[in-house]
């Protein structure tokens, strides 16, 4: 049946060609060291904008888009300039980076790890892309950031909100300009004790992933804090899309606050399904039942409606701010695509602004030259104040808003009103704090 | 030679020379251009990807091409593969190998219990039985539930497992290399060779993952034309009668299960050796999904088949969900504008995120039309060109190899 012809000379010759096949890459290994990855040579430069355009967060991440596409006109010179105009630093003259022009590809993440990395190697390997933006889920932009160290390019993480960006996960090739979970605690803690006093029964719906988890931990130790307490903490699935079954035990656990740890789509759904559920008209403990949504957007109110009236919650940045980068950035974004940017919008465009413009005072496209120009970088200008990068961690530290979802709204977009602009040494933390223990920056990679 | 007779043989040079010559082959535009910054797909990771996919689908179609059990549920070995092997890298070293020998062992003895359960049953209950086991060690993996109870982080859920600076890794050196690599030979570094307009690159991780694929590929062809796989066969086509005959068919069944679990593992050991971070959701129904949309789309029972059918749903995956509007834009820029965008029009839906659609309709076309699956589509166009000489070359074509 199977016949076996394995003679001395067969063996002798396979062996020699496998030898030779499993040599030969030890020997095209040695050759080519250009320094950095991907170190541009023409008169052009490219950026990767690796962000969810499907899935449950595919909102943010096209509106994130937008954003980088215009951040990339106002570098490039085109447009009215945007935020060039008022920030702090005016090394960007409108003539594109060093001299080259600023490209960019884009790719689509799906808010999943597996897929948001093959897209980044592509831009990575393929395209040539010196600097990653992009995120929206923070599952995502750890696993992006980890590729983006080991490749040696910059990671300017946007809409990422777990504590682990920055605490256990992070990495020196990776820079957050958004605020985290700790900060919206931290910004939330006064205003809901004013509000809801300091006796409450606190019920929590977290999306089960990093963000979810370390939101939830936050957000507890600070109403904790306050004197309230955690009745439960349930666990739900990304993308659940019904939360029905999730929702329904919340109203004979006794728990007289709904906190949902949900964000994008999800947290349209399970804010509809829980004012469905006539919890906004129950009284518990002879208190008026409150939902606070400790993470907001623009996009999910606009998807929630009516239902987040009077809903409290926190955020990075909101166009309705009065200083004059924001009227700046909303202004050219609006007239560009007809509506007021999101937050998610805002943190992209100024993380890649922030990127160029550390390329320039580094003067070099070498990720170790721009991460050292970017650590304990002072700026101000962007729409949220006096802000700073901490060189150990790589966090921006800023004010954070508290918001609340208005009661008589004029149009789609002033949904939101803002509560309280929470002053920067509110939110700040020690690098060594506990909730972002663990982690080890490491050292910068230039790769190749 | 190599125990295999004229045909295999030739077909197993046709995979030698595909798998080395890759680079080539896939990067048939000049770089710059418009056609190679759209449609080149001779970059490494993707390579990597063509590779560890085929051996993937390869082991699959040793169970669903020989026997006709439809496992749905093989992405659970790559995952389990992809996990032991990131742990690997966390406790020893970053060295692959005992990384790749743990993830084929992890996935065979998890293929060995799956299948125990599984093969009581046949047809449509066994896909449902197999389906359920995956999507139960899905949700394990994705809430971590298996590490919660053992009290430390086993699978991290969502966020996926990763390799930290603290983590033990007792064998590291302090000059050992800091990413996956086959004792000192790193896995991610490479060597460009640019020529005219073009540049090929040769990285060592495809390489590695070409040679387990040439290797799958002979193991495979040796199985195929092998007693064992003869009673696959008989298996298949009627698996009632073979008992009846006094053969206890059921090692035979678990072998093959097993042995496809394995090449998973084997696949997914690799795909953490390439990039070592893995998450639960390489695990899910999906995943499993689409390697049986790869094994029909190439050729179910067919030796290259699971090839090409990886290679073509990888390359839609990466190459035409990448092209956007204002791509198409620039290929149609000579035509008037009227035109041009009726075109980009015509074209919107099915590039982008819709590389489903084009997926979807390209497998309906494949089912219908050739229901051999590509493989089917080639010998077609061979007979074409051999009418002359029918008779001979249809016995050939159908002769038993033994």
């Amino acid at each position: 049946m199977s016949k076996s012809n394995f003679s001395r000379r067969g063996v002798l010759k396979t062996g020699a060609i496998a030898g030779a096949g499993l040599a030969l890459p030890t020997y095209l290994s040695a050759a080519s060291h250009t320094g950095y990855t991907n170190a541009p040579t023409g008169s052009t430069v490219k950026f990767g904008f690796n962000v969810p355009q499907t899935g449950p967060y595919a909102e943010e991440g096209l509106d994130e888009l937008r954003a980088q596409e215009l951040a990339v006109e106002h570098i490039n010179g085109m447009g009215d300039g945007g935020l060039l105009n008022t920030f702090s630093e005016k090394n960007l003259q409108g003539d594109g980076i060093l001299g080259k022009k600023v490209e960019f590809v884009t790719g689509d993440t799906q808010t999943k790890s597996d897929v948001a990395r093959a897209s980044a190697q592509s831009m990575i390997q393929k395209d040539g892309c010196v600097m990653i933006n992009g995120g929206s889920s923070s599952g995502v932009a750890i696993a992006v950031q980890g590729l983006c160290q080991d490749a040696g390019v910059i990671f300017m993480a946007g809409l990422t909100h777990s504590n682990d960006t920055t605490g256990k996960d992070k990495k020196a090739n990776g820079f957050r300009h958004f605020f985290n979970g700790y900060m919206s605690g931290a910004a939330l803690g006064p205003v809901l004790e004013k509000e809801y006093g300091n006796e409450r029964q606190a019920y929590h719906l977290t999306a089960d992933y990093t963000w979810g988890w370390t939101q939830q931990e936050s957000i507890a130790a600070s109403t904790e804090a306050l004197g309230w307490t955690t009745t439960q903490n349930v666990l739900t699935p990304v993308g659940a899309g019904d939360f029905s079954s999730y929702i329904a035990p919340i109203l004979n656990s006794g728990a007289d606050t709904l906190i949902l740890n949900h964000y994008g789509g999800d947290m349209v759904n399970s804010l509809t399904q829980a004012i469905q559920f006539g919890l906004k008209d129950k009284q518990v403990n002879g208190k008026d039942f409150t939902i606070i949504v400790p993470l907001y957007s623009e996009l999910m109110a606009a998807g929630a409606g009516s239902n987040i009236q009077g809903v409290f919650g926190s955020m990075n940045w909101n166009w309705q701010l009065q200083d004059a980068g924001t009227k700046a950035f909303t202004k050219s974004f609006g007239e560009k695509y007809g509506f007021p940017p999101s937050g998610a919008a805002h943190t992209c465009y100024v993380q890649t602004l922030l990127y160029a413009d550390a390329v320039t005072r580094a003067g070099t496209f070498n990720p170790c030259g721009v991460a050292e120009a970017l650590e304990d970088f002072d700026f101000d200008g962007m729409g949220n104040g006096p802000t700073s990068y901490r060189g150990s961690d790589h966090q921006c530290f800023k004010d954070v808003l508290v918001m609340k979802g208005a009661d008589n709204p004029t149009n789609a977009f002033d949904t939101l009103e803002i509560v309280e602009v929470t002053p920067r040494a509110q939110v700040e933390y020690p690098v060594d704090h506990p909730m972002f223990a663990g982690g080890d920056l490491g050292a910068c990679n230039p790769g190749a | 030679m190599l125990g295999l007779n004229t045909r295999d043989f030739k077909l197993f040079i046709l995979v030698c020379v595909l798998a080395l010559a890759a680079p080539f082959l896939l990067n048939p535009f000049p770089t710059a251009s418009a056609l190679g910054e759209s449609f080149n797909a001779g970059y490494p990771a993707l390579m990597q990807r063509f590779v560890i996919f085929g051996i993937l689908v390869i082991g699959f179609n040793i169970l669903f091409g020989l026997t006709g059990f439809l496992s749905f549920g093989h992405a659970a070995f790559l995952g389990v593969g992809s996990f032991a092997a990131v742990w690997m890298f966390k406790l020893l070293s970053y060295n692959v190998v005992p990384a790749i020998i743990l993830s084929v062992i992890v996935a065979g003895i998890f293929s060995v219990v799956i299948g125990y359960v599984a093969l009581r049953r046949s047809g449509i209950y066994f896909s449902i039985l197999t389906l359920a086991f995956a999507q139960m060690m899905y949700s394990i993996a994705f809430s971590d539930l298996a590490g919660k109870m053992m009290g430390f982080t086993l699978t991290n859920g969502e966020t996926g497992l990763q390799v930290y600076n603290d983590d033990p890794q007792i064998l590291m050196g302090p000059d050992s290399p800091t990413t996956p690599h086959f004792f000192g030979l790193e896995m991610n570094s490479q060597f460009t060779w640019d020529i005219g307009g073009w540049s090929f690159v040769f990285q060592n991780g495809y390489y590695f993952s070409a040679l387990f694929l040439i290797a799958a590929f002979y193991l495979s062809i040796r199985i195929f034309r092998s007693p064992m796989g003869l009673m696959l066969r008989a298996i298949k086509s009627n698996q009632t009668r073979m008992s009846y005959t006094g053969i206890n068919t059921k090692p035979y069944m678990l072998a093959a299960f097993v042995i496809s679990g394995m090449y998973a593992g084997l696949a997914g050991g690799l795909l953490a050796a390439m990039d070592p971070l893995t998450g639960a959701e390489r695990m899910f129904w999906t995943a499993s999904g689409e390697i049986v949309v790869m094994a029909i789309l190439g050729g179910v029972g067919t030796l290259i088949g699971p090839v090409l059918g990886a290679g073509i749903i990888k390359y839609l995956e990466n190459i035409v969900s990448k092209i956007n509007d204002s791509i198409l834009h620039q290929w149609f820029a000579i035509m008037p504008d009227w035109l041009d965008n009726v075109l980009v029009t015509i074209i919107h839906p099915f590039i982008g995120k819709g590389w489903h659609l084009t997926l979807g309709l390209l497998f309906m076309a494949v089912v219908i039309f050739l229901p051999g699956g590509l493989v089917q589509g080639g010998e077609k166009i061979g007979e074409l060109f051999r009418r002359k000489k029918t008779d001979d070359a249809a016995d050939g074509a159908k002769t038993p190899a033994e």
